[in-house]
């Protein structure tokens, strides 16, 4: 396979670690009443869609950073790719 | 032996002769020839034997598809078992021999397996080997293990070397027959980057075996003109010698290449072979197709083929399979055979055609609405019995039958990515269906086009499309005709009809599995092993779903097909692994002492990549207990000295460099002073420990954190995570420095008089001024800049030096020398692992991936005040039960016992079983200091478990011994001396 990373340009996937659910940014509020259900959704709860999947890889053998790879698991076809960073931003994450 | 079946004709060279051998016998060919085409020539048929019932063969095609004629090749270290003959390409002094008999090939004593071949029909393994139980091991594994497999390998290291290698094109054209040609020669005057591969020695595909013309130059003449304007090309690879064995992600291809497979030995620094990764933006499949048999009663005598491989043998090699020949149709392909091999001057015993208006001939018999219903010739064909249209039936004479059942497109790279193949009624076969890779496009015979002139325009039309060129070249003329074709697929009748050779399946097999209830195609070939041999049921897989067809009253399409994985043919592990194998598997990482270290003689382990030293083995010791046990008592005792510089090593710099190792430790670092050293235990989000260390706070925004050696990696990884994912805004910057400085531990006693005469007077390393846990950028040796820490694994006096490590050699030689004074001793990871389990500390035994920080004794060290990576779920219930797993120490009430690792503890009376397990020895060790054996355990509710006796089991090694429950901490458990 082949990452286009947002960087660096096309690069083999064997350049890259996989790590899984891109919702794995999405970690919850300790701070909350609700903070061990929703902490054990999001370490054990995954989806596993037969089709587009956002997803964590990280580029291990070239810049150290992690991508949000927007991949169908059912072709393989990979359709976007962006700075994990970037969306852990938009996500609210920055404070 | 001469070559008496060599005639006239063909690309093979006469103006050498080439000898070789076959089972213990010499004979000679030419360059051009393969080991089956030589062999023919020579009269040999026989090449060797069916797997199951040892049934002599000889080979049926011409071709990779080739199922029987498997040969071993190259003998001693370089032998390859399994090799087709069909594919070899002759060069003097090839060695082969057959394989998968009992004494001579003539006489296989394990024949005798084809008299009791009711016994062994379809499911037999299935039927046979489910009772008793007890039977497995010692009588069926063996036997199966002993049949399984025709060749044998060498058991010897492969003298020869394989590579990898990476090409990029605009386009990929795979198979160099007339489509191939085509497409490449249109790409190549386009000016395109073109690659083109061929499982061949010789391109030009099936233009080297017909007897077709292209304009006004013979099929041949035309392939090899072309392949020399390909050559000529700048912007061309021609890669002959070269299967495409897979389609995958993203336009990128395996490729093997043969490099010296066709040679004597590989010449100077070259490589067998090579495993090619293409990358294209576009691919043309111009596999061609394979031919397929019908199967009849004994159709698998040796010297009865598939009449393209007959006219390849003929034709193209110049090597008569026999001198008199018949022919067995469906369709006008035998014809073209039967004129092709009268042209030749080859007697035609006659033209067998199941279609009733066969076409005549004035030159030989054509039996229209006949079929072949036997076959006679113990170890090769000799007559054939013909059941003419009337159903009369007479023998014919012959040495060879060519047969013709209709073409399969090799549509197998277009099932890489879950294509699946759709029937073509007018063909009679599967063509590419589905979703195909994406850039892929198929053309010429692999497409369903089967006449030259079809192949032709197909292929410069797929060029056309991939690289959008406007105009389609001019094409030369070719012929044109339609393939007309009844379909026919099995002789009805009795005896056995062979589908699969390879694997011994005959028609009956397919209808066993029908009456059985096998009826899916998967189920059939599981259940009969059709298709599961190392050809892959290239000529007939499309056979036995024909007759599962006829037996379910389906239509084929209605049946389905199974699909094709890569490898497209079998190919070498070898040139998976390339050149990482032996010592080039994985790097080796050596310290910076390792040299120094080897010269001490010390006796080395691998700890991930890296060689550390393990002891160091004194004159007289004989042994390692006796200088692992001098190595703790010297350090306890005076000073010790040991290469830490494998830990991992990870700079945190930044403003909010204390904040992110709140969140990546469970315990608290923003209240660290500038100077002093932490120990941090990192969980997992899901509660585990993950991996411990130190932080040592430089500066405010400076840290210098320690991870375990094996974990060095992952913990990187797992800080880069929460950096970029979790708080892409902290003001933090990380960098592993592991390699970047040397580290040694010196501990004992009088590590500080050592270390005085290394660190430069102006840094003060008295116990006031640098106390347990701190930490400083120092000078040491006269100016060279270096760190130290005062941190202790041993429980002793210690400290940790870190220079730059092109300095680490250096250090370790000074600190030798004066240390000298004190009887310096280094000391290996067994000295280490005895400290550090007499102290009670965690290691990696312990930080096991199942353990929590309350497992490990640690669980106050877990803030509750602060959020940090597997906070919240290490308080789950489950995790926190009264009887968890605590470490305990454990000391066996026998001083001479020993407490193995591994073992299991159980109550000192009752039961010995898992449900009444009471935890497990996680480290133990001889401890020279307290003079018995102790281990470090995890016990339920253990904390509170001190003083009791329990037993400790190890059925697999037979031990059971009392040991009695104690602190961990089994030697100065107040750290007195650590803060000496």
């Amino acid at each position: 396979m082949i990452i286009n990373h947002p960087l660096l340009g096309p690069r083999d996937a064997s350049e890259f670690t996989y790590l899984g659910d891109a919702a794995l940014i999405d970690r919850p509020d300790p701070d909350t009443a609700t903070a061990a259900r929703d902490f054990y959704e999001y370490q054990y709860l995954r989806d596993n869609p037969a089709g587009t999947l956002r997803e964590l890889w990280y580029h291990e053998a070239g810049d150290r950073a992690w991508l949000v790879v927007t991949r169908n698991t059912l072709t393989h076809e990979i359709t976007h790719v962006e700075l994990a960073r970037d969306v852990a931003r938009k996500a609210g994450r920055s404070t | 032996m001469s070559q008496i079946n060599r005639i006239d004709g063909g690309q093979i060279d006469r103006t050498q002769t080439l000898k070789f051998n076959f089972n213990a016998k010499t004979y000679t060919g030419h360059p051009g020839d393969t080991l089956a085409s030589a062999l023919l020539a020579n009269g040999v048929r026989l090449m060797g034997r069916s797997f199951k019932y040892h049934r002599p063969r000889g080979p049926l095609t011409a071709g990779s598809e080739e199922p029987n004629a498997l040969v071993e090749l190259r003998g001693g270290a370089r032998a390859e078992p399994n090799t087709r003959a069909t594919t070899i390409e002759l060069y003097n002094g090839l060695w082969a021999r057959s394989q998968n008999h009992l004494g001579p090939l003539g006489l296989d004593v394990m024949a005798v397996n084809d008299l009791f071949s009711d016994f062994l029909s379809a499911g037999f393994y299935y039927k046979t080997f489910m009772w008793p139980a007890a039977f497995w091991e010692k009588l069926y594994e063996p036997v199966i293990r002993r049949a399984a497999g025709l060749g044998a390998l060498s058991g010897k290291a492969d003298p020869d070397t394989y590579d990898k290698g990476y090409l990029h094109c605009d386009l990929l054209v795979i198979g160099a027959g007339p489509s191939g040609l085509m497409a490449a020669r249109t790409a190549a005057r386009a000016g395109a980057q073109v690659i083109l591969t061929d499982e061949d020695f010789r391109m030009g595909g099936r233009l080297n075996s017909e007897t077709l013309e292209i304009g006004e130059q013979t099929g041949a003449d035309w392939a090899a003109d072309t392949v020399a304007e390909l050559a000529a090309q700048p912007n061309v690879r021609l890669m002959p010698r070269t299967t495409s064995i897979g389609a995958f992600d993203h336009g990128i291809y395996g490729a093997v290449e043969r490099v010296s497979d066709h040679l004597h030995r590989p010449e100077d620094g070259k490589p067998r072979q090579i495993l090619w990764r293409i990358y294209t933006r576009q691919t043309i499949l111009c596999a061609g197709a394979t031919e397929r048999p019908i199967a009849f009663r004994n159709n698998d005598r040796p010297g009865i083929m598939l009449g393209s491989a007959v006219r390849s043998y003929v034709n193209r090699f110049g090597a008569a399979p026999a001198r008199q020949i018949a022919v067995f149709t469906n369709s006008d392909d035998g014809h073209k055979t039967a004129q092709d091999l009268h042209a030749k001057g080859i007697r035609v015993a006659g033209v067998i055609d199941i279609r009733k208006d066969a076409p005549r001939s004035d030159a030989y018999d054509v039996f229209a609405g006949s079929k072949v219903t036997d076959s006679k010739g113990r170890l090769g064909l000799r007559r054939i019995e013909v059941e003419r249209a009337d159903g009369t039936r007479h023998w014919i004479d012959c040495g060879a039958l060519a047969v013709s059942g209709g073409w399969n497109p090799n549509v197998h790279l277009t099932c890489h990515q879950r294509g699946r193949p759709q029937w073509n009624e007018s063909l009679a076969a599967f063509v590419p269906g589905g979703v195909l890779p994406p850039g892929l496009s198929v053309a010429g015979a692999a497409n369903g086009v089967m006449s030259t002139a079809g192949a032709l325009r197909s292929g410069a039309a797929a060029a056309c499309t991939a690289l959008s060129l406007k105009a389609m070249p001019d094409l030369p003329e070719a012929e044109d005709a339609p393939l007309s074709i009844t379909p026919f697929w099995h002789v009805a009748g009795k005896g056995r009809a062979w589908l699969d050779q390879q694997n011994d399946v005959t028609v009956k097999d397919v209808k066993l599995s029908h009456q059985e209830g096998y009826r899916s195609v998967e189920h059939l070939k599981r259940y009969t092993t059709l298709g599961m041999a190392t050809d892959q049921g290239k000529t007939s897989n499309v056979g036995g779903l024909a007759i599962l067809a006829e037996l379910a009253g389906k239509s084929i399409p209605d049946v389905g097909t199974t699909i094709f994985r890569p490898p497209y043919t079998p190919t070498a592990i070898g040139v998976f692994a390339g050149r990482s194998r032996g010592k080039a598997f994985k790097p080796t990482r050596k310290t910076p002492s390792h040299i120094w270290a080897e010269e001490q003689g010390a006796v080395f382990v691998e700890a991930g990549n890296w060689l550390r030293a393990q002891w160091f083995p004194r004159a007289g010791e004989t042994h390692w207990r006796q200088s692992v046990d001098r190595e703790v008592q010297a350090t306890r005792g005076s000073v010790g000295v040991c290469d830490v510089t494998t830990l991992g090593k990870i700079d945190v710099q930044g403003s909010d460099a204390a904040a992110f190792l709140n969140k990546v430790y469970c315990n608290g670092f923003a209240k660290l002073p500038v100077g002093r050293t932490r120990y941090g235990l990192m969980l997992r989000e899901d509660g585990i420990a993950m991996d411990d260390g130190t932080a040592a706070r430089l500066a405010e925004d400076h840290f210098v954190v320690t991870t375990t050696t094996a974990n060095a990696v992952s913990v990187y990884r797992h800080m880069e995570f929460v950096r970029q994912c979790l708080f892409p805004d902290m003001d933090v910057q990380l960098i592993s420095t592991t390699e970047s400085w040397a580290q040694f531990a010196v501990a004992g006693p009088n590590a500080r008089k050592v270390l005085q005469k290394i660190v430069d007077p102006s840094c003060d390393i008295s116990n006031d001024a640098f106390p347990f846990m701190a930490c400083a950028e120092i000078t040491l040796c006269g100016g060279l800049r270096g760190r130290l820490f005062r941190i202790s694994f041993s429980g002793e006096l210690a400290y940790e030096i870190a220079v730059p490590t092109r300095y680490g050699d250096a250090l370790i030689r000074r600190i030798m020398e004066v240390g000298a004074p004190y009887d310096i001793t280094p000391y290996g990871t067994e000295a280490l692992g005895v400290m550090r389990i007499e102290k009670g500390h965690a290691a990696g035994n312990e930080l096991n991936g199942t353990t929590t920080a309350l497992n490990l004794g640690l669980g106050r060290m877990v803030s509750q005040t602060k959020d940090s990576i597997g906070t919240v779920l290490s308080r789950r219930e489950g995790l926190n039960a009264p009887d968890a797993l605590r470490q305990v120490g454990l000391r066996p009430l026998d001083p001479k016992d020993k407490v193995p690792a591994g073992a299991h503890l159980m109550a000192a009376t009752g039961p010995v079983d898992a449900a009444h397990d009471q935890g497990y020895v996680t480290s133990a060790c001889y401890s020279p200091t307290l003079g018995h054996h102790i281990a470090l355990a995890f016990l339920k509710n253990g904390a509170e478990r001190l003083g009791e006796t329990l037993r400790l089991v190890s059925p697999l090694t037979g031990v059971e011994t009392h040991v009695e429950v104690v602190s961990p901490h089994f030697f100065d458990p107040q750290g007195d001396r650590l803060r000496a």
